[in-house]
């Protein structure tokens, strides 16, 4: 109840302020299952993709986050548990298998938002991918993967600022991407890569 | 409110109305032309604005100082994100959105001329500058400086001189509003329309290739006929709300063209998509940027009793 009213306000006011327009390039916006995969810039990313999703297609995607960051303090706790139900994954994991939580969601039938350079870079351009989406499109092949530009995010709140300021923000969503059998990590992950890159807006 | 009022909102709607009727004929006849589809979308974008307007005059001094802050809002969102700020600006950009922009709106709500009419300019500009250099980041300093201060005076103090018309002592100021904003849009219209219907000799076609010599004559000279058959909303005798719907009306042509060699440097056709079959809240503002400050302050040297 209280969940639902938090989430709906935070979708609202991020909806007012910066607009979180979602623009489907090649791809739909239905709610099967699938892995969207995105540039990272800003530790808004999670909050923006969540809210450009329309509703059924949010309810069953849940963004893959970093353990060390959305556990620190009761804030950032509760909204990565009770509002974006987030799966967490710990960068200095002690697991064998790092990825198997990201694994147990896709099982359980759920969508991941997924960003593949493992951590913000400095916005505007890509950086290398880490080899975790690879992994992923190998465990899953039938599981579409869905490449998405989150535009202006590392405008609206850079890196070591707390506030975040108004600027329009669209998202957009580019054609699916499946791992084909026989193809090396190197290329998939160019494969990705190029994906992302071209639905950067001019 | 003069009785005019229920006048002029009433022949919108009944004009807008005609105009529905119209596009929904088009529409039946050639199902499958785009700027039909265009036409229609503008007349409907048309409908939000005018009732958005019309109710927040209706509903007083609070709705309609609301109405505009939220237009700046809009307009200078769009301005900010076309432009080439960078993280080192944050500081500079939460300064033009939760500072500057909701005390140039107080200020109009208290009435306080003497700082609304510098706030921005003197106090805003300097401030930005500081900001900015506080962040040590040089590359572009000028260029990103110029981008904010430029946002802030043309989407916040500039938009805010239409309500600010409220503050002056001239009997029924709210029509003044009504008078600057339908002149504008008025005007931008029939310059399109003139331009559509006799547009031979382009004015200006590497800025705005669309815009003719006859579309800028008729508009203008039209918006003028119409200012003067406003005379009685206005405290100007008919000669006067001619001459005002004049300035206005060409002011409003030089701010098109202002506004439209900065998109051309910025490459972008329009500020956003944000009202359908237009553009964004800028490319509707746009006009207003440039006539409502001077008419505001004509009317207050002239028409203003102390």
């Amino acid at each position: 109840m209280i969940a639902t009213f938090i989430e709906w306000l935070l979708i609202a006011s991020v909806r007012f302020l910066v607009r979180a327009q979602p623009r489907w390039q090649g791809s739909a916006d239905n709610s099967t299952q699938r892995i969207y995969v995105a540039n990272h810039s800003s530790h808004l990313d999670v909050v923006l993709l969540f809210a450009t999703l329309p509703a059924p297609l949010r309810r069953r995607t849940r963004p893959v986050a970093a353990a060390e960051y959305w556990t620190k303090g009761p804030v950032r706790r509760y909204l990565i548990h009770s509002i974006f139900r987030g799966v967490l994954v710990g960068r200095e994991s002690t697991r064998l298998n790092p990825l198997e939580p990201v694994a147990c969601a896709l099982r359980q039938g759920d969508s991941l938002i997924f960003f593949p350079e493992g951590t913000r870079g400095p916005g505007g351009i890509l950086q290398l991918l880490k080899p975790g989406i690879f992994h992923l499109a190998r465990w899953f092949p039938d599981i579409d993967i869905i490449p998405a530009w989150i535009d202006n995010s590392y405008r609206i709140l850079p890196k070591g600022f707390a506030i975040p300021v108004p600027l329009l923000c669209s998202i957009t969503f580019g054609a699916p991407l499946r791992w084909k059998e026989g193809q090396r990590q190197d290329e998939f992950l160019a494969e990705v890569r190029e994906a992302l890159q071209a639905l950067r807006p001019k | 409110m003069k009785i005019e009022v229920y006048w002029i909102l009433g022949s919108l709607l009944a004009a807008v109305s005609l105009a529905s009727l119209i596009g929904y004929v088009l529409k039946r006849r050639q199902p499958a032309n785009p700027s039909i589809d265009n036409l229609n979308a503008r007349i409907r974008s048309w409908w939000v604005l005018i009732l958005l307007g019309g109710g927040a005059l209706l509903a007083g001094r609070i709705a309609i100082i609301l109405l505009f802050a939220f237009i700046s809002f809009l307009a200078l969102r769009e301005f900010v994100t076309q432009t080439p700020v960078r993280p080192a600006d944050h500081s500079a950009l939460f300064i033009c959105f939760f500072l500057a922009l909701p005390v140039q709106y107080v200020l109009v709500g208290v009435g306080w001329y003497g700082l609304f009419s510098i706030f921005i300019p003197v106090y805003c500009f300097l401030a930005l500058a500081v900001a900015a250099a506080l962040f040590t980041d040089t590359e572009r300093f000028l260029e990103r400086t110029a981008a904010t201060q430029w946002g802030l005076i043309l989407c916040v103090y500039c938009i805010s001189h239409i309500p600010a018309l409220m503050t002056l002592h001239i009997p029924d100021s709210p029509l003044l509003m009504v008078f600057v904003v339908l002149i504008a849009q008025v005007s931008d219209i029939l310059q399109y329309v003139w331009g559509k219907l006799i547009g031979r000799h382009p004015l200006v076609p590497t800025l705005s290739p669309k815009k003719t010599v006859e579309g800028l004559v008729g508009g203008v000279l039209s918006a003028t006929v119409f200012g003067a058959l406003l005379w009685r909303i206005t405290p100007f005798t008919i000669w006067q709300a001619g001459g005002m719907a004049f300035l206005i009306a060409i002011l409003g042509f030089l701010g098109g063209l202002v506004m439209s060699a900065i998109k051309r440097d910025r490459g972008i056709k329009d500020w956003s998509q944000l009202i359908e079959g237009h553009g964004g809240m800028l490319d509707r503002m746009d006009s207003l940027c440039f006539s409502a400050p001077v008419f505001f302050h004509l009317t207050r040297y002239f028409f203003s009793q102390p």
